[in-house]
């Protein structure tokens, strides 16, 4: 039979980056288990615009775990689960119980700044990407895509790391707001691959440059990252990039 | 009446690009740098062409409605891209795509555009692979490849499910470097909300800074729309919950065509409708039925059991399945094109053998591949896939479920059409120019390439095909006499009127102070689209459906509410701007399958089928590309301009996929 649940939703409610912000809260009734989390919070919307209050406002996109937009803190946890391998959007209401209390924040990070409610600004993301996560190939001038053999295993161990979704879950997970697990993913990725070899080092530099400038924290290794990570990025990765940042430093 | 030039170069089919590229005219490179370019939407097309045109030297200003152009829909594509690179030497060549092509959009699609789309398709699995997109690869190194929907060779590259992501982060690398190298200028929670023609000419767009409210001005001398398709019409779909046709709306409200709007593809692998508080649907890959068969029962009680839920599709023996794709289809099998696959579903639940509780759903079905390959090799193929289905529904495909005589059963999947692509869109010419000058069209939001029916691992050809190798050559043609305007004020009277007809718009919506939420009378829209602009199209259903449309507009003009006020950020502002024009297409779409009276690919009315419910075209009478001109406003029904469509090469047939 189908699971139906009663339960308190707190929500954040911040009107802007200055604002202190504060917790709202609703009695939510007779929810269905396969009503999607953020299906529910259209409800929740739906009864505030209904009572002519504005709505709780987060980012969503395309509503099947790839755009990476969805972002919440749910229940103390980047995506709300403690296992592995699943977005926000994701996350179906029949993981709850009766009686539940279900708390819905922000990412929380001095790199992310809260637009409004739970929506935040993560151009910070695309910034390290402009730095270097790239391979600088012109338009129309590639090879033949066979020129180059590359082992299966490469491949897929490349492809591992492109899987990221820059959601910024590992951001918000880390007591240090470090964005290692990202930059390490994109550069992990391309060194992987001998069309991306040849950037490698410029890349590293580069890419952790504005990491730091940008105001992301340091890594410490207590691998929350990986823990919360919807796509399973590994801090193998993260021994990766050291790798290829520590000998681009000494080749200087 | 207006005429319709598609500009189509002389000469034989395999050579018309050629010769255009070599005879068209450039921009010296002094020049570029006075040329503003902007691009609307950072998709595969978006992101492609802003970044080509970066690199190459113009000025460009990129515009995407999230916080980041990486989150463009571009990036849900599961299966593939096709390429005619017979790398797998199974006797594909570029004449073999350009003809399966236009053979699966059911010839109805223009013969040299095809042609150039195949033409350029290997480039782009060249391009893609040195930005360092990780596609699948055989343990020999070289690049793996699958079969899709309407081709009897393997011509599609993969990367995992994931294809539309690996290849939307390459192209959003690339377009990253040009942001870097300060060649574009990004505008991330910017929407278009007009525009502006100078001269008869688009000089710029007014954009909404979603986050202020604030309406901003930006001129260009040319304007590239690449803002995808119009599928969030019938509210659920397939497409991301921000997609949306505002932009292209607009442009058609401002004189552009808008060609074959009943061309709507139904993909018939989603998971089910299952509530009313459904948000979107989920598609499964086209890639699963490579492996996957599709069945119902053959005894009408079965399936009767089945849904009142007294048995699982697992309960039930070979010998009482239907598999009634490979029944119909012997040559093609569970691989016929989209919109065949789509109404044999429909077929099958209107007579009742439908299989879960609402009688709309049937079995995808992966046993008989996994006792033949084993679970870790279809794990290896479709995982991530599974893992999707079984957290949206709580069945895990994989899980055997039952042993009947020796035979091992597995749960199958339960799979229903939906809604999922649009092939019609901004028409354009062959140098993808729209009917106003200095306004072009890429990707999905354009009509040009799939005729009535897209074949899969199709869109992501063409989006980027578009931005990477089309557009940016044929752009120069237009641009080549426009250095003498360099750098446009926005300080004119046309920017001053636009921006405060879209200001005045807002207020207009603001102050109706209604009763009803915008989703709640979008999920009435999508009702009505669904319901009589759907996959089975009647007459009586279509003038039906367009009275009713004509209750939502007024709905809509007086009841709406949204709360809060214009300034600052306001999601429920901008959802109601996209439902007007979402109102608008649906009419737009429901006028043009009115007026149709054949049945081609996407577009199937019932008065027109074969005596075995196959589609019947009428090429004596509707073979052509039927454009829409806006009237005055949008009350008015807008005039039909017809471009007639010249076949040189493929003898236009009967689509057969039975033998």
């Amino acid at each position: 039979m189908e699971k139906i649940i009663s339960f308190t939703l707190k929500y954040w409610k911040q009107n802007g980056p200055k604002d202190k912000g504060h917790f709202e809260q609703r009695e939510m009734k007779d929810i269905t288990g396969d009503t999607s989390f953020l299906e529910m919070l259209d409800i929740l919307n739906e009864q505030l615009i209904e009572e002519g209050k504005e709505p709780f406002v987060f980012d969503h996109d395309c509503r099947e775990g790839i755009c990476g937009m969805c972002s919440l803190y749910i229940n103390g946890t980047p995506h709300g689960k403690t296992e592995q391998g699943a977005t926000t959007c994701q996350l179906y209401m029949r993981r709850f119980n009766d009686g539940d209390v279900i708390t819905v924040e922000p990412w929380r990070s001095a790199a992310f700044p809260v637009i409004k409610d739970c929506m935040v600004d993560r151009t910070a993301f695309d910034k390290i990407i402009q730095a270097g996560g790239y391979t600088s190939i012109r338009t129309g001038q590639a090879q033949d895509a066979n020129a180059i053999l590359i082992p299966k295993t490469d491949a897929d161990e490349a492809m591992d790391c492109a899987t990221c979704i820059g959601c910024g879950a590992c951001v918000a997970a880390c007591k240090n707001g470090s964005a290692m697990l990202f930059v390490s993913s994109k550069v992990s990725q391309l060194a992987l691959l001998p069309q991306g070899r040849v950037e490698a080092a410029k890349r590293a530099k580069a890419m952790v440059a504005k990491m730091d400038e940008l105001g992301f924290g340091n890594c410490t290794n207590t691998r929350a990252c990986e823990a919360v990570c919807p796509k399973n990025e590994t801090i193998a990765n993260v021994a990766r990039l050291n790798r290829e940042f520590i000998s681009a430093k000494l080749a200087d | 009446m207006a005429t319709i030039n598609s500009r189509i170069p002389e000469g034989p089919i395999a050579e018309k690009w050629t010769n255009y590229k070599a005879h068209q005219r450039l921009v010296n490179p002094k020049n570029k740098l006075k040329l503003d370019v902007i691009v609307v939407g950072t998709g595969l097309a978006g992101a492609s062409a802003a970044a080509s045109l970066g690199e190459m030297g113009f000025n460009v200003l990129n515009f995407c409605i999230q916080d980041s152009p990486r989150r463009a829909h571009s990036i849900a594509a599961q299966g593939g891209i096709n390429a005619a690179k017979n790398y797998q030497n199974d006797g594909d060549s570029v004449y073999r795509l350009f003809y399966d092509t236009v053979k699966g959009g059911d010839y109805r699609a223009r013969e040299a555009n095809v042609y150039r789309l195949a033409e350029v398709s290997n480039n782009i699995i060249d391009q893609c692979v040195a930005q360092g997109v990780p596609f699948a690869r055989e343990y020999g190194g070289m690049l793996a490849n699958r079969s899709f929907g309407g081709a009897q060779v393997s011509r599609t590259f993969y990367a995992k499910g994931q294809t539309g992501q690996q290849l939307l982060l390459g192209a959003y690398s690339s377009l990253s470097k040009q942001v870097h190298d300060g060649k574009v200028k990004l505008y991330t929670r910017y929407e278009m909300e007009d525009v502006v023609i100078v001269d008869g000419r688009a000089r710029g767009i007014i954009a909404k800074n979603l986050v202020t409210g604030k309406l901003e001005r930006f001129s260009a001398n040319a304007v590239v729309i690449a803002t995808g398709g119009y599928g969030n019409t019938y509210f659920l779909s397939t497409n991301a919950m921000g997609c949306n046709c505002t932009a292209a709306i607009q442009c058609y409200r401002k004189g552009a065509y808008f060609a074959n709007p009943s061309y709507v593809q139904i993909h018939p692998t989603c998971i089910p409708v299952h509530g009313d508080k459904q948000s979107k649907l989920t598609l499964m890959s086209e890639s699963l039925r490579n492996d996957g068969r599709i069945w119902v029962p053959k005894k009408l009680e079965d399936a009767q059991k089945l849904q009142s839920g007294q048995i699982k599709g697992s309960d039930i023996p070979e010998e009482d399945r239907d598999y009634y794709l490979e029944r119909r289809y012997p040559a093609f099998g569970n691989l016929v094109p989209r919109d065949v696959a789509s109404r044999a579903a429909k077929e099958r639940c209107d007579k009742g053998y439908g299989v879960n509780n609402t009688g709309l759903a049937v079995f995808l079905d992966f046993s008989e591949s996994i006792e033949r390959l084993g679970i870790d090799e279809i794990r290896q193929r479709y995982g991530n896939l599974f893992d999707m289905y079984e957290e949206i529904t709580d069945v895990n495909p994989g899980e055997l479920a039952k042993e009947i005589n020796g035979v091992k059963y597995y749960n199958p999947m339960m799979i229903f059409p939906a809604i999922h692509y649009t092939m019609g869109g901004i028409w354009v010419d062959y140098e993808l120019q729209t009917s106003i000058p200095g306004l072009f069209a890429i990707g999905e939001c354009n009509f040009s390439d799939h005729g009535a029916n897209r074949l899969g691992a199709s869109a992501l050809m063409q989006g980027l095909a578009d931005g990477y190798f089309v557009l940016p050559y044929t752009i120069q043609n237009y641009l080549a006499d426009q250095a003498i305007w360099p750098h446009i004020s926005t300080d004119t009277i046309e920017f001053a009127e636009t921006e405060k007809a879209v200001d005045a718009e807002i207020d207009r919506l603001m102050n109706i102070k209604g009763k009803r939420s915008v989703d709640s009378i979008h999920k009435e829209l999508g009702h009505i689209m669904w319901e009589h602009v759907g996959m089975g199209r009647t007459k009586e259903g279509l003038e039906k459906g367009l009275e009713l449309l004509k209750n939502i507009r007024k709905e809509f003009n007086t009841n709406l509410f949204i709360p809060g006020t214009k300034e600052g950020l306001n999601v429920e502002l901008d959802k109601a701007i996209h439902l007007r024009d979402f109102i608008l297409m649906g009419e737009l779409i429901a006028n043009d399958a009115l007026h149709r009276e054949e049945s081609c690919g996407g577009h199937f009315r019932e008065e027109h089928q074969t005596e075995d419910g196959e589609a019947k075209r009428d090429d004596e009478n509707f073979f052509y590309v039927g454009c829409w001109e806006y009237q005055q406003n949008d009350d008015t029904k807008p005039t039909l301009i017809k471009e007639p469509l010249e076949y040189e090469i493929i003898k236009v047939q009967t689509r057969n996929y039975k033998n």
